[in-house]
């Protein structure tokens, strides 16, 4: 049993200031990673034959990718600058990374987004010379989305830990793995409750092994945070990284028994995945914000972190 | 380029600047600082920053909270049953009990508020006993020990500066002083810097569009940019009347820093430790530093802060360790299996 940790602070206010970040980013995340995982399964589906699910990788991808810019640009203190991000590319700045790895890939998955609703088209259009051009650019737009997919679903683990919020900060080793695994269970649910039952194996597949890595992942996170773990099971967060869990190990058990027998079943395991995959975020999301603003969590980790260095340097 | 993320360096040239002038910087030794908060004043007018909510805080004469973006100066005042260092606080023979008790301060709180049961909490009564007719101290108990610790807190101008490395639109810059300056113009407000800076330092200014300056834009102390390229001192630097704040070059007050504290330890001020001096510690030395009398958490500071971006290869690693993962998995669910 550890004792309550003990500590000074000044009239109990935080030390490091909370993200100003409101819904827009968790919103982000969640919607980002589905975009991701999506691109990469409407490729697969692309190449291996199974119309229906590219169709529903690719909307999928369009509807994650428009909805995330409009949360991006949102979230700014002054949105009429958004551009401003596109002045220079620091691999110092996650959030630049992340800008030029969106901007190579939005177009790209917009695209090949765009090429599926061509049938809606009316027929002067959609048999037209720019219908056609949409046509042939689907497939390299979609191949070229899912290669930088993976790029989209993990840049946000390293956005969220180079801050000094300690509960983001301390998870950097895990999170990267817990978020790809995240949208892959979110792009996999997705496949799995709208895509034909007979093309969805590769999307139940994605879904259940998805599911695993985040669930295992998230568990060697938090054993390896010490104090910073404790916001993640706490309040709201806590609530949000609960139902997290049992969502996703529920989805994916049902994936992996029902998902290709029944439509009902397909639907209930993908809607329990994609819920429980904007749980994680918005949870991990909260959990930071908490640890920013409660000094407890920046004061006791480096206080212990200089009496064990003095300790070590014997005096 | 392999020290840019972590350790000893002087940033002007190593952010690129030629021929760039001596490194500036503030020493703030609190144990001068009157609370006069003549800084704060100095800054806003300098600065003209709009004010941030008139508030009473109840935390001894800290009525401004904390530093923020319309706040780049900021005094916090600490009451302390302490001696400092030798000094005596004048109270050993007065028949006064001490400063105040537990039971003093629910009683003046209750007082404030009322008969809270009729307010419907569940706060109790605090018996106070009967009314004495002796004399406060006169029952042996001396009056406690008594300090007042004051300090002015500002940017860090760190070495390496979580601010500035994680900045997207490259609004925050490192200037030839090798301190840290916003260029109000460039920043969209993403907000970004505000949970990168270790000491919670920079953020984003609130207030009505069109009413507030700058309302959306991560504001914080720029060292008075505008004044010290015209050879002048900062605006707070100006106005302190005990030079707590002094400005100069970081060199010569890291050297004026250790003078002070050897002073003050051999006067018996054992307390007494600089904060933010050593250029090996986890920001590569702080620009404006500090000497203190307690603990740095006392004062809201972080007790051992390492510059977040020191993680930043490695978390690159791992984010494309990940990234390999996912496209390894997609590959196998489309290649394993059957339809």
């Amino acid at each position: 049993m550890v004792p309550d940790a003990t500590f000074t602070s000044y009239y109990g206010r935080p030390v490091v200031k909370a993200a100003p970040w409101e819904k827009d980013i968790p919103a982000y995340l969640f919607l980002g990673g589905l975009a991701g995982g999506s691109s990469l399964m409407s490729a697969g589906a692309d190449l291996s034959g199974r119309p229906g699910l590219r169709r529903v990788g690719r909307l999928g991808a369009l509807v994650g990718i428009s909805a995330s810019m409009f949360a991006l640009v949102h979230d700014l203190g002054r949105p009429d600058r958004f551009h401003h991000m596109l002045r220079v590319a620091k691999p110092t700045s996650p959030m630049s990374v992340g800008t030029w790895i969106l901007t190579a890939y939005g177009p790209a998955a917009g695209l090949a987004g765009a090429a599926e609703l061509r049938p809606l088209l009316p027929a002067r259009l959609r048999d037209g010379l720019a219908g056609k051009l949409l046509g042939l650019a689907a497939r390299p737009a979609g191949l070229g989305a899912a290669l930088l997919a993976p790029a989209v679903a993990s840049y946000t683990a390293v956005l969220l830990s180079d801050t000094a919020t300690p509960t983001w900060h301390e998870a950097h080793n895990e999170l990267p793995f817990v978020f790809v695994g995240s949208a892959s269970a979110a792009a996999g649910g997705l496949g799995m409750a709208l895509a034909p039952l007979s093309e969805s194996g590769p999307a139940q597949r994605l879904a259940v092994g998805g599911a695993l890595l985040e669930l295992a992942a998230e568990h060697k996170m938090e054993r390896s945070m010490g104090l910073t773990a404790e916001p993640l099971h706490q309040g709201r967060a806590g609530q949000l990284m609960q139902l997290s869990k049992t969502l996703t190990a529920f989805g994916a058990l049902t994936a992996a028994l029902l998902g290709r027998r029944s439509r009902a079943a397909a639907v209930v395991a993908g809607t329990a995945l994609v819920t429980g995959s904007a749980c994680t975020r918005f949870g991990i999301f909260e959990a930071g914000q908490d640890s920013a603003r409660d000094p407890k969590y920046t004061v006791v980790p480096q206080r212990e972190r200089l009496n064990a260095r003095a300790s070590a340097g014997g005096t | 380029m392999s020290n840019s993320f972590f350790g000893p360096l002087d940033p002007a040239p190593d952010a690129g600047w030629v021929e760039a002038p001596p490194r500036k910087g503030f020493f703030t030794d609190t144990s001068v600082c009157i609370g006069c908060k003549a800084c704060e004043v100095a800054c806003k007018e300098w600065n003209a920053i709009p004010d941030d909510g008139m508030n009473f805080l109840g935390s001894s004469y800290d009525n401004t909270g904390a530093l923020g973006a319309s706040t780049w100066r900021h005094v916090a005042f600490i009451e302390q049953s302490k001696p400092l260092g030798t000094q005596d606080a004048g109270f050993a023979g007065t028949a006064a009990g001490p400063a105040a008790t537990d039971v003093l301060n629910r009683a003046a709180d209750s007082a404030l508020t009322g008969d809270r049961s009729r307010l419907g909490t569940d706060t109790n009564a605090v018996d106070l006993g009967m009314p004495k007719v002796e004399l406060p101290g006169a029952d042996g108990a001396g009056r406690a020990d008594f300090r007042w610790l004051m300090e002015s807190d500002v940017c860090k101008h760190c070495t390496h500066a979580a601010c500035l490395d994680v900045c997207p639109t490259g609004s925050l810059f490192r200037t030839e002083f090798g301190t840290v300056v916003v260029q109000d113009d460039i920043c969209n407000g993403c907000g970004y810097c505000v949970p990168a800076c270790p000491f919670g330092v920079i953020d984003r200014r609130i207030g009505e569009k069109g009413v507030t300056k700058n309302v959306g834009i991560a504001q914080k102390c720029t060292l008075c940019y505008d004044r010290i390229g015209d050879g002048l001192q900062p605006a707070c630097a100006t106005a302190c009347p005990t030079q707590s704040i002094q400005y100069g070059d970081v060199d010569e007050l890291r050297e004026r820093a250790q003078k002070r504290v050897e002073t003050l330890q051999a006067a018996g001020v054992h307390d007494a430790k600089l904060y933010g001096h050593d250029a090996d510690d986890g920001i590569g030395g702080l620009g404006a530093f500090f000497l203190l009398l307690d603990e740095p958490e006392v004062y809201g500071l972080p007790p051992d802060p390492i510059v977040t971006t020191k993680d930043l290869p490695a978390m690159w690693r791992k984010a494309g360790l990940a990234a390999v993962t996912l496209l390894a998995g997609a590959v196998a669910v489309f290649t394993a299996g059957g339809s």
